[in-house]
């Protein structure tokens, strides 16, 4: 029996076009793509940021006048999805530790919830800064 | 004949539970501090500065930077475990990583100390 599961034919590929992830997949490859963007830019942006706007008033408006450029705008907004994203999949996953919502209809909606919650979020915080 | 049980090297249940002590602090931090924001808005350079220099807000800030770093060097660890195969270059990039980390981390005091 064992020898007839091991023998039996699974349909394997590692095509990313081809890959369809499940929703919690998907939530949680974004966690995983949010997260490294966060550490590979967005934790030296954030330095940068702080060292520029604490330093002096000078620096202060200079921060202040750049958060007028569209292009300025647009990576804060990336960054703020990012962090949402990953701050709300991060909340998904606490609870599932503390066996909260594992089974698999409430881990679909929570997945779901995820997303939308750090998409609009970001769609609203996004309107407000520009 | 010792009887040994193999289970590994001991770090990933500590890790585990840094990962998730950590995002509760950054947690925690992100709702005081957009408070804070809503509450001094719109903000000028004086209250942004005092902001952090209070006293309580300068550690409850280097807290929240400590563990985002400690945070995401687990986390780029688990990422570059998975797809880095050669172990050479993996270790690399992980003394790359905490190098950038620690010096994050040194930068970080610098600022809110000299702020």
């Amino acid at each position: 029996m064992a020898q007839v599961s091991m023998t039996k034919k699974r349909p394997k590929h590692l095509d990313l076009m081809k890959i369809r992830l499940p929703l919690p997949g998907i939530v949680s490859i974004l966690h995983r793509v949010s997260g490294a963007a966060l550490f590979l830019i967005g934790i030296p942006f954030l330095l940068a940021v702080m060292n520029c706007s604490l330093a002096n008033q000078d620096g202060f408006d200079r921060w202040k006048a750049s958060i007028g450029n569209p292009l300025v705008k647009v990576i804060l907004i990336g960054f703020l999805w990012a962090y949402l994203h990953h701050f709300f999949a991060g909340l998904r996953y606490l609870a599932l530790d503390l066996h909260k919502g594992i089974d698999l209809p409430t881990a679909r909606l929570t997945s779901k919830l995820v997303l939308i919650a750090s998409i609009a979020l970001t769609l609203i915080l996004g309107a407000w800064l520009w | 004949m010792v009887k040994r049980v193999v289970v590994g090297a001991h770090y990933g249940l500590r890790d585990w539970l840094a990962q998730r002590v950590t995002a509760v602090v950054m947690v925690v931090f992100t709702i005081i501090f957009v408070a804070a924001l809503i509450r001094h808005s719109p903000m000028g350079y004086g209250e942004w500065k005092a902001l952090f220099t209070h006293g309580a807000m300068r550690v409850l800030t280097l807290l929240f930077f400590l563990s985002l770093f400690y945070h995401a060097w687990i986390g780029v660890r688990d990422i570059l475990m998975d797809y880095i195969q050669p172990t050479g270059i993996r270790l690399f990039l992980e003394v790359l990583v905490i190098l950038a980390l620690v010096g994050y981390g040194i930068w970080t005091i610098s600022i809110l100390w000299s702020a």
